[in-house]
């Protein structure tokens, strides 16, 4: 008979789900070994570089190619007249909108491509790129969103200008995009009318962009022999380029192999199709040969997918013990040039109406206006579920700025409007299901672990003294894992996930998903599920993704679905496995299947110690001793379609303190509480949390893209735009609970973009805490050290006595 | 363009190319001498993906000319293990967790690597400050802080 200690041994030896098992991932990129798609080299290939417009908004009077095809090198120029006969010069975009691919008698934002030129290497490329002559008319140009809709804006999309109604609503005015709104706004009215306390702030979330530390980039291979395309392409969502590619070109989906290398980072930035990917097509149609195209760095802040943008108002109305009755949100969405955010399709501000938060909220009500400006396309999700990010800014605001106009404590406003345990599966006033939580656990736990009161305390005292300390809390809950088909698709498509599972005769495995590990460490986690489900240990499981010719169809990886989704379709096509297994196991033990008992790795006979069959010992016989009527072999695919999103939540503390003389703020401690549900692979979680809270400190503090008059943008080297270094950024002291999702099978919920979404706002609370006694409700980010000293030097505190 | 002949030492090994004089030394690396573990993150010198080790310096690879390296000492990653054994460097990235991506792991290596030559007992403080010419988005630094003294030990006591 199995003792305890023999299970746990076994059960340790197949490193499943729970062990921080060291990464598969690791051995070729310590080597160097690594292949990202810079490091892919074709026989033969060209490179493609791009023109792009100085002007942000500007009629194009000509193009003179003649002295760039001169060039020794150059094999071809292309423009939008070249593409136009293909019908390639635009392009959908995946908000149902049209993007040129290269700009079509105008340009609508500085840096758009203009032209492309094909050389035989990037230094010929580059030359020629200056030596294509564009004669540009300029317009007046539209920055500021809020005169997008004023009679005499100018009308950016001529292309569309008559298109009164795209299935959004109707066009109030050429430059608006949409009206997005839900909830009950009449109800809403009358709870605002009828409150004892009403609290409202404007606030903008800036123009942010997610910059992996790998632009995009793309080689693009076509064989005119068997009308053959190949795509390797920095892609989080490969299987969905393949559709549009196929779409777009007319080549036959079986006949485009979309393959994602290793992603250097994406962060929802690599989810899009860009021009660059376009053009890089059609040039290795035209000419025969691979094309690579490669962005450098300020391209790639310029032009590719940046986030937020949301010129937000919130509005809280409650009664004098700080319960909320009612929330009410407008927001003004810029998104630039062309509509391309990434969105299921059915929701064009995302998921923003997540926006009652953690919170047990009555009514409410969010409008969303989203309008074109002369700046690059995008409005994606940096490190976050679609808007979610802007969604818990917005209520975790309001919700310091209640408690500050009560006088109540930030904690106690929270634990008094939290959605109760017991009230879960909770209905949220905007049309969600939070799947489960346990919010005052989370924030109790943190305010044990740092002292709070204490905490409190030394701020009296600092304030006594004239010193600046803020205490910034956030109790985030983040709504992933889209998600369910019939709520979510994008062109068409369900958001669903697939797991193919393969396990061979000696117990080996090989499996492929439609998702894309872009640093999540796919290759080790998803081995961890199929290793506890199938009793085979991890060490011999292959995990594959990023090949459309061999990975089943998926819609890929970004706000937080690889687990809640990619992880489900796993589990469920593992437990395929294992009822098939089981009826195996039971013919070779002459038993019924109801009798038996899996554990750990093997199935056993209820009731007769030593009567088992490993599942390595049922792999063998899958393939040569299967009861009459079975089929051989053992695998199975899973297209998992949730019930539901899961909500990660958490409670986040930060304590920040900031010189009086220069503005800098100093975060002194940190402190994340995740709340995952069940977790995989606690280093790999932990790591994510790291990260996620990196970027949150670098939107915080610093990032921005800021435009002039002129539609210039300010801000697009690492020289301009923060990325924090070492020496910034601060220390991070992680925790977690475990309340696991109801719906999902192994119940988890995801986790690497909590962290980014949670941090964000409590470095807001902090700094505006810091000066909450002297009347500041609100401060915007970035909150860089100007901005943070032009605040002390308003309220006169940089003044010596 | 009129190209000129250079060589060097590889990690370890003499090499030959041809090159023209405009040419960044990084390009050379990994498109005519085929070793790619060395990455390009932003062609300013800001992102560290591109560092090499240069006759004893950590150098961005992008911003270095190819000729400046005629005659030279170069060790990128690939040159690390000792005979397919790993660093200690390689090891405690691994052990700690240090890299999610890889994209920037090899810079982050290569700089490590010269920086325990400089200083073999770091502090947290001055890792931070050693390390800070390497962009990571990933991590948040944490685990590479980690790494880097776990590779320190684990070399002070061999």
């Amino acid at each position: 008979m199995s003792t305890s200690t023999e299970k746990l041994e076994r059960e340790e030896k197949l490193e499943g789900i729970g062990c921080s098992r060291k990464r598969k991932e690791d051995p070729r990129f310590i080597q160097g070994k690594g292949n990202y798609v810079d490091d892919v080299k074709l026989p033969g290939t060209l490179f493609a570089d791009i023109v792009r417009s100085p002007y942000a908004h500007a009629r194009i009077k000509s193009i003179n190619k003649d002295k760039a095809l001169a060039v020794p090198g150059v094999h071809a120029v292309l423009t939008a007249a070249d593409l136009k006969p293909l019908n390639l010069h635009w392009m959908p975009t995946l908000a149902g909108d049209v993007q040129a691919v290269l700009a079509d008698e105008k340009v609508h934002f500085q840096y758009q491509e203009v032209a492309v030129v094909i050389a035989d290497n990037r230094y010929i490329a580059a030359d020629a790129v200056d030596l294509v002559e564009v004669e540009y008319e300029a317009l007046p140009v539209l920055v500021d969103p809020h005169k997008a809709m004023d009679a005499d804006a100018p009308i950016l999309r001529e292309d569309i200008k008559e298109k009164a109604d795209d299935g959004k609503g109707a066009h109030k005015h050429p430059n608006h995009i949409f009206t997005w709104e839900v909830g009950d706004d009449e109800a809403t009215t009358q709870a605002f009318n009828a409150a004892d306390v009403v609290v409202t702030e404007k606030m903008y979330y800036p123009r942010v962009h997610p910059s992996p530390l790998e632009t995009c980039g793309c080689v693009a291979s076509f064989d005119k022999v068997k009308s053959h395309l190949t795509l390797y392409i920095t892609s989080q969502a490969p299987h969905i380029v393949r559709t549009v590619v196929s779409l777009l070109s007319g080549i036959p989906e079986s006949k485009v192999r979309v393959i994602s290398p290793d992603i250097g980072g994406g962060f929802g930035n690599k989810v899009g199709v860009y021009p660059g990917y376009v053009t890089a097509i059609v040039a290795s149609i035209v000419l025969g040969r691979p094309v690579k195209w490669i962005e450098d760095r300020m391209e790639h802040l310029s032009t590719t997918a940046w986030a937020r943008d949301y010129h937000m108002t919130g509005a809280l109305a409650a009664d004098k013990e700080g319960r909320i009755k009612a929330l009410r949100v407008n927001v003004l969405a810029d998104h630039g040039a062309f509509n391309s955010h990434a969105q299921p399709t059915k929701w064009p501000a995302g998921l923003f109406s997540i926006c009652t938060g953690s919170y047990d909220i009555p009514v409410a009500h969010a409008k969303v206006e989203g309008v074109y400006t002369n700046k690059a396309p995008g409005g994606v999700a940096y490190r976050c579920s679609f808007r979610v990010t802007e969604a818990v800014y917005v209520i975790e605001r309001m919700m310091d700025i209640l408690a500050q106009k009560l006088g109540i404590d930030k904690a106690e406003i929270r634990r008094r409007n939290f959605v109760k345990p017991e009230q879960f599966p909770y209905h949220t006033a905007l049309g969600w299901e939070l799947d489960s939580g346990d919010y005052p656990k989370a924030l109790q736990k943190v305010l044990e672990a740092v002292d709070y009161d204490g905490l409190r305390r030394e701020q009296q005292e600092k304030r006594a003294r004239g010193e600046l300390m803020g205490i910034g809390l956030v109790t985030f809950t983040e709504i992933v894992g889209a998600g369910p088909s019939k709520a979510c698709d994008i062109l068409g498509v369900g958001m669903f996930e697939s797991a193919e599972i393969r396990v061979h005769p000696t117990g080996s495995v090989v499996a492929r998903m439609g998702t894309l590990s872009t640093g999540q460490g796919h290759q080790t986690t998803y081995a961890q599920i199929i290793a506890t489900e199938l009793g085979l240990p991890s060490e011999d499981i292959q995990i594959e993704e990023g090949d459309t010719d061999t990975a089943p169809y998926g819609l890929g990886t970004y706000g937080s679905r690889s687990t809640p989704v990619g992880g489900a379709a796993t589990a469920m096509a593992a437990r395929k496995i294992r009822d098939k297994a089981a009826r195996i196991a039971a013919h070779l033990l002459e038993v019924s299947a109801d009798d038996l008992d899996w554990e750990v790795d093997r199935f056993k006979v209820k009731g007769v110690p030593g009567q088992e069959k490993t599942m390595k010992e049922v792999a063998w016989a899958a393939y040569n001793n299967v009861p009459d009527g079975m089929e051989m072999g053992l695998e199975a695919t899973n297209y998992y379609d949730p019930p539901n999103f899961t909500y990660p939540f958490g409670a986040y503390l930060c304590v920040i303190d900031i010189d009086k003389c220069t503005g800098e703020a100093k975060v002194r401690r940190f402190y994340a509480l995740d709340d995952c549900g069940t977790r995989i692979n606690p280093m790999i979680i932990e790591g994510q949390i790291h990260g996620g809270l990196t970027e949150g400190f670098a939107v915080a503090m610093g990032q921005q893209m800021p435009f002039d008059e002129q539609g210039n943008l300010l801000g697009n080297t690492f020289m301009d735009y923060f990325i924090p270094t070492f020496v910034e950024t601060p220390f991070w002291e992680t925790d977690y609970t475990v309340t696991p999702s109801p719906h999902h099978p192994l119940g988890a919920k995801g986790v690497a973009e909590s962290p980014h979404v949670g941090s964000i706002p409590c470095f807001t609370s902090a700094i505006v805490d810091a000066f909450s006694h002297l009347g500041v409700t609100h401060m915007d980010m970035p909150h860089n050290a100007y901005r943070v000293w032009r605040k002390i030097h308003e309220l006169g505190l940089d003044k010596h006595e | 363009m009129t190209k000129k002949h250079i060589s060097f030492q590889l990690n370890g090994r003499p090499v030959d190319a041809l090159v023209e004089p405009r040419e960044l030394l990084v390009h050379v690396i990994r498109e005519q001498l085929g070793l790619t573990g060395t990455h390009i993150g932003c062609e300013t010198s800001h992102c560290g993906a591109c560092t090499i080790d240069l006759n004893g310096d950590s150098v961005k690879a992008c911003t270095v000319l190819a000729m400046q390296a005629d005659g030279g000492d170069v060790m990128t990653v690939e040159g690390l293990a000792d005979n397919g054994a790993l660093h200690p460097l390689q090891e405690a990235f691994m052990q700690e967790h240090g890299l999610q991506c890889g994209f920037c792991t090899p810079g982050m290596l290569i700089r490590a690597y010269r920086f325990l030559k400089k200083n073999p007992n770091p502090s947290d403080e001055e890792i931070r400050t050693g390390m800070s010419g390497n962009l990571c988005r990933c991590t948040g630094y944490q685990n590479i802080i980690k790494a880097v003294k776990a590779a320190a030990e684990k070399m002070q006591s061999a």
